[in-house]
C-alpha cells in the first residue's frame, strides 16, 4: 500500500469519527426545540452532550487539516468549488458552538431560545449539508482540465444531492434520538423512545431510497458489482439491526447499530470514490484523484509518522472522556449549562 | 470591486475577529491553570473561588475563539484556492498537525473541566486545565510555523509549479517562528494579565465583602506579575523580531518607519506625515542615530530605505510596486508600539502599588488599569495589520503574489456575500460576547452559586 492509499484511509477514518460522534451532536441539537419541553429539559437534553461535543467536530476540522497537507488539490477544489455550501455550513458551526456556551449564561427566556433555535440550526444545517456533499462527491461534479469546479450554487442542490441531504439528516437525527435514550431518565427517555420509534421507519425509506438511486446517479455498479461486498450490506443490514433492537427496547445495541451504520455507509462512500477523491462530470480524465491531488511524498510521510503516533493517543483521551461522563443525565445532575 | 480585493477584506477582518479573542484564551487559560494549581497544592477554597471566577470569563472568551478559528481552517480553500494549490504541501501540514495535536486536546479537556469538577479528582480536573492551556499554545505555535513560512519561506523546491517540502526540519528552526512564536506568546500573557488586573481594579474600587476583597487582591496580585511577564517579554521579544525583520523583510521595516532613502546612521521617527505619492516626508520629528541603534545595538548602520529596495526588488522579480502600504504599516507599527510601551509603565505601576500594599489606597491608579485593558487588543490587533500587510505584495515572500493566490472561480459577488454575511454575524456575536463578559466580569464572585436545574 502506498502512501497516497494510507491517506485516504485515514481521512476515512476521521470521517468515520466525525459521522459517529458528531452524527449524535447534531441529533440531539435538531431535536432539542422539540424534546425539551421546558428550561430545564432543554439543559438535560443539551447537557448529554456538553462535555464532548466539542472534541467530536475536531474530527471534521482535522478531516479538513488532513485534506489540506494530504491532498492540497482535493482541498482547493472542494473548498472553492462548493463555495456557498461551505459558508453555510460555516456559518451554522461558528453559531453552533457560542450557542452552546452562551444559552444558559443569562436568564432571560427569551435568550435562551433564541440560542436553543441557534442549536437547532447549527446542527440541522450541516446534517442535511453533509449528505448534499458527499452525495455530490460521488456523483460527480463540474471540475474541468485545471481541477477547478465551474458549475454553481444551484448544480450542488440537484435530486440526487438531495436526498443525499435527507439520508445523513434523517440518520443523524435517528442516532441523536437513540443517544438521548441512553443519556436520559424518565419522561426523557420515554420520550425519546417515541421520537426514535417514529423517526426510525422515516429514515429507514429515505436511506434505502438514496441506496437505490445511488445505483443509477453513480458509477456504483462498475465500482461495487452486483454484490457490493460486506461493508455496504453492513451498513444496511445494520439500519435494519438498528430497527429490530429499538423495537424490542434493548436502545444500547440499537446505538451500536447505528454507529455501524453510519461509519460502514462512510467507508461505502469512500469506496466509491477510490481512487478518485473528486469525480468530474465533465471528464472522467479530469476527476482528482489520490495520486493527482496529493502532496509530495515527503509531506506525505512526515505527515503518516505524526497521525500514526497522534490519532492512537486522542482516541485514548476521548475514550476516557466518555467513559467520565458515561452516566445519565437528568434533573438531579448538575447542570452545567 | 474585484474578488481579489474582497478576499483580502474578508481575510483581514476574519483574522483580526478570530485573533481578538485568541491570545486572551491563550493567555487566560495559563492564569487560571496557576490558579487552581495554588488551590489544589494549599487547598485554600479561595482559588477555587477565584478559579471558577477568571475560569467562567474564560469559557466566554474560549468559546467564540474556537468558532471563529473554524473559518480561519477552510477560508484558505475557499478564497485563496490557488495558494493552497501552490503551498499545500508546506502549509497545510502544520495545520493538519495543529488539529490533531492542539483542538483535540483543547476541546476535549475542555470538556472535562467545564463539567467534571464533580466527576474528576483534583489532579485530573487541574491536569485538565493545563493540557487545555498546553494544547492553546501549541495551536500557536503549529499556526506560526504555517504563518511564518509565508514571511520567511525555507526548506521547499519548486516542482510542477508548486512548493514542495524539502526540510520538515527548515519549517520547525525558521529563524522568524522562532521571534515570533515568543512574541505571540508574551503578548497573550500580557493580553490577559491586564484583563485580570482591569477587572480585578475595578472591583476593587467598589466596597467588597472580605472574601471578595481576598480574591481581587490576590488576583491583583497574579496579574502584576503577569504583567510585567507579559509586557517585558512581548517588548524584548518584539525588538529581537524587528532586528531580524530588517534582515529578512527590510522593506516592511522601512515602510514601518517612513524611510524613504537609506540612511547610516538612520534616524528614527516619532512622528510622520508623509506623502505617499511623491514618496517624501511633509512633517517629520526624528531622531538622529536611533534607528541604526535599535537595528543594530550601535549608533551606526545602514537602513535601507523604500526606494532602493524597491529598485532591488524591480530587478530581481521584474517590473512591479513593491511597496506595501506605508501609512498602515507605520501607523500600525506605532499603534502596536506605543500601546505596548503604555503597557510596560503600568505594569511598572502596577508592581510599584503591589510592593508598596497601596493597592486599595490607590483608586486613582486603579481607575488607569481599567481601561488599559484595551491596551494589548489595540497591539494585536495592530501588530497583525503591520505583519501581514508589510509582507504585501507577496503572499509567500519572494515566492508567490497575493493577486495570484485568489480563487480563481470564485466571483466578487460571491466573496461580497460571504464577506457581508461573516461580517454580520461576528458583529452580532461581538456583542453577545461583549454583554456576557461585562456581566460576568462585574459579578462578585461567590454571590451566585453554580445554578442547579430546577
Amino acid at each position: 500500500m502506498d502512501l497516497n492509499t494510507l491517506w485516504f484511509i485515514l481521512i476515512t477514518v476521521l470521517f468515520v469519527g466525525f459521522f459517529i460522534l458528531e452524527g449524535f451532536d447534531y441529533g440531539v441539537g435538531i431535536l432539542l426545540p422539540f424534546l425539551g419541553k421546558n428550561d430545564t429539559e432543554r439543559r438535560i437534553i443539551i447537557n448529554t452532550i456538553g462535555p464532548v461535543w466539542d472534541g467530536n467536530e475536531v474530527w471534521v476540522l482535522t478531516a479538513g487539516g488532513a485534506i489540506f497537507a494530504a491532498f492540497p488539490h482535493w482541498y482547493a477544489t472542494l473548498f472553492s468549488g462548493f463555495y456557498m455550501a461551505l459558508f453555510l455550513l460555516l456559518v451554522a458551526l461558528i453559531v453552533r458552538a457560542v450557542a452552546f456556551e452562551y444559552r444558559s449564561k443569562d436568564e432571560n427566556p427569551r435568550w435562551r431560545t433564541v440560542w436553543d433555535w441557534a442549536i437547532f440550526f447549527g446542527s440541522a444545517v450541516p446534517a442535511l449539508l453533509w449528505g448534499v456533499a458527499i452525495a455530490n462527491m460521488i456523483h460527480g461534479v463540474k471540475i474541468d482540465a485545471e481541477m477547478n469546479y465551474v458549475g454553481t450554487f444551484f448544480d450542488l442542490l440537484n435530486p440526487y444531492a438531495l436526498l443525499g441531504g435527507l439520508a445523513s439528516f434523517s440518520l443523524f437525527t435517528l442516532h441523536g434520538a437513540i443517544y438521548l435514550n441512553l443519556k436520559t431518565t424518565n419522561t426523557m427517555t420515554e420520550r425519546a423512545l417515541r421520537t426514535t420509534l417514529r423517526i426510525g421507519p422515516v429514515a429507514t425509506v429515505i436511506s434505502v431510497a438514496f441506496i437505490v438511486s445511488t445505483y443509477f446517479a453513480t458509477d456504483a455498479f462498475e465500482h461495487l458489482g452486483v454484490d457490493p461486498g460486506f461493508v455496504p450490506m453492513g451498513s444496511l443490514l445494520s439500519l435494519f439491526g438498528a430497527a429490530y433492537f429499538v423495537n424490542t427496547k434493548r436502545l444500547g445495541w440499537g446505538f451500536v447499530m447505528t454507529c455501524l451504520n453510519l461509519g460502514l455507509s462512510v467507508i461505502t462512500i469512500f469506496m466509491l470514490l477510490f481512487p478518485r477523491v473528486l469525480v468530474s462530470s465533465l471528464n472522467p480524465e479530469w476527476s482528482l484523484t489520490i495520486y493527482n491531488a496529493s502532496s509530495s511524498p515527503k509531506t506525505l510521510t512526515i505527515m503518516s509518522f505524526v497521525a500514526l503516533i497522534f490519532l492512537p493517543i486522542v482516541l485514548g483521551y476521548q475514550a476516557w472522556s466518555y467513559w467520565v461522563f458515561r452516566h445519565r443525565v437528568s434533573a438531579e445532575s448538575e447542570l452545567t449549562y | 470591486m474585484d474578488a481579489l480585493l474582497l478576499a483580502r477584506w474578508q481575510f483581514a477582518i476574519t483574522t483580526i475577529y478570530h485573533f481578538f479573542f485568541v491570545p486572551l484564551s491563550i493567555g487566560l487559560a495559563l492564569i487560571v491553570a496557576i490558579m487552581e494549581t495554588i488551590y489544589v497544592r494549599t487547598g485554600n477554597p479561595l482559588y477555587k473561588t477565584m478559579t471558577k471566577f477568571w475560569g467562567k470569563l474564560l469559557v466566554i472568551n474560549f468559546a467564540i475563539g474556537v468558532a471563529t478559528g473554524i473559518v480561519q481552517e477552510f477560508q484558505f480553500g475557499m478564497n485563496w484556492s490557488d495558494y493552497s494549490r501552490f503551498v499545500g504541501d508546506i502549509f497545510g501540514a502544520p495545520l493538519a498537525i495543529e488539529a490533531l495535536m492542539a483542538f483535540f486536546l483543547e476541546s476535549t479537556f475542555l470538556g472535562l473541566w467545564l463539567f467534571g469538577w464533580e466527576k474528576l479528582t483534583k489532579r485530573q480536573h487541574l491536569a485538565s486545565i493545563w493540557l487545555l492551556a498546553i494544547g492553546s499554545a501549541l495551536s500557536s505555535f503549529w499556526i506560526l510555523a504555517a504563518n511564518s513560512f509565508m514571511h520567511q519561506p525555507v526548506g521547499y523546491v519548486i516542482n510542477n509549479g508548486r512548493a514542495e517540502m524539502e526540510s520538515f526540519t527548515a519549517l520547525l528552526t525558521n529563524g522568524h517562528l522562532w521571534v515570533q512564536w515568543p512574541h505571540t506568546m508574551f503578548a497573550s500573557i500580557a493580553t490577559a494579565a491586564f484583563f485580570v488586573l482591569g477587572i480585578s481594579a475595578y472591583h476593587l474600587r467598589r466596597p467588597l465583602g472580605a472574601e471578595a476583597k481576598e480574591i481581587f487582591l490576590r488576583s491583583f496580585q497574579i496579574g502584576t506579575f503577569a504583567a510585567v511577564i507579559g509586557s517585558l517579554g512581548v517588548a524584548m521579544a518584539g525588538h529581537a523580531q524587528s532586528q531580524y525583520l530588517i534582515e529578512v523583510q527590510p522593506m516592511k521595516m522601512a515602510a514601518a518607519e517612513a524611510l524613504w532613502e537609506s540612511e547610516d546612521p538612520a534616524a528614527l521617527s516619532l512622528f510622520t506625515v508623509a506623502s505617499e505619492a511623491e514618496q517624501r516626508d511633509l512633517f517629520a520629528i526624528k531622531i538622529p542615530g536611533m534607528l541604526s541603534f535599535l537595528a543594530y545595538n550601535r549608533f551606526e548602520g545602514e537602513v535601507r530605505g523604500i526606494k532602493e529596495l524597491q529598485a532591488e526588488a524591480e530587478a530581481l522579480y521584474g517590473p512591479g510596486d513593491y511597496t506595501p502600504s506605508v501609512f498602515l504599516n507605520y501607523w500600525a507599527f506605532r499603534g502596536m508600539v506605543g500601546a505596548g510601551t503604555v503597557m510596560l509603565g503600568l505594569a511598572a505601576m502596577a508592581l510599584y502599588m503591589l510592593a508598596r500594599e497601596k493597592v486599595v489606597q490607590s483608586p486613582r491608579l486603579l481607575l488607569l488599569l481599567i481601561p488599559a485593558l484595551l491596551l494589548p487588543y489595540l497591539a494585536n490587533a495592530t501588530g497583525w495589520i503591520f505583519t501581514e500587510i508589510g509582507r504585501q505584495p507577496w503572499i509567500v515572500y519572494g515566492v508567490l503574489r497575493t493577486e495570484d493566490a485568489v480563487s480563481p472561480t470564485v466571483s466578487a459577488g460571491m466573496v461580497l456575500t460571504t464577506l457581508i454575511g461573516f461580517t454580520l454575524i461576528y458583529l452580532v456575536l461581538m456583542g453577545a460576547t461583549a454583554y456576557l463578559m461585562f456581566k460576568y466580569a462585574t459579578r462578585v464572585p461567590g454571590e451566585s452559586a453554580t445554578v442547579h436545574a430546577g
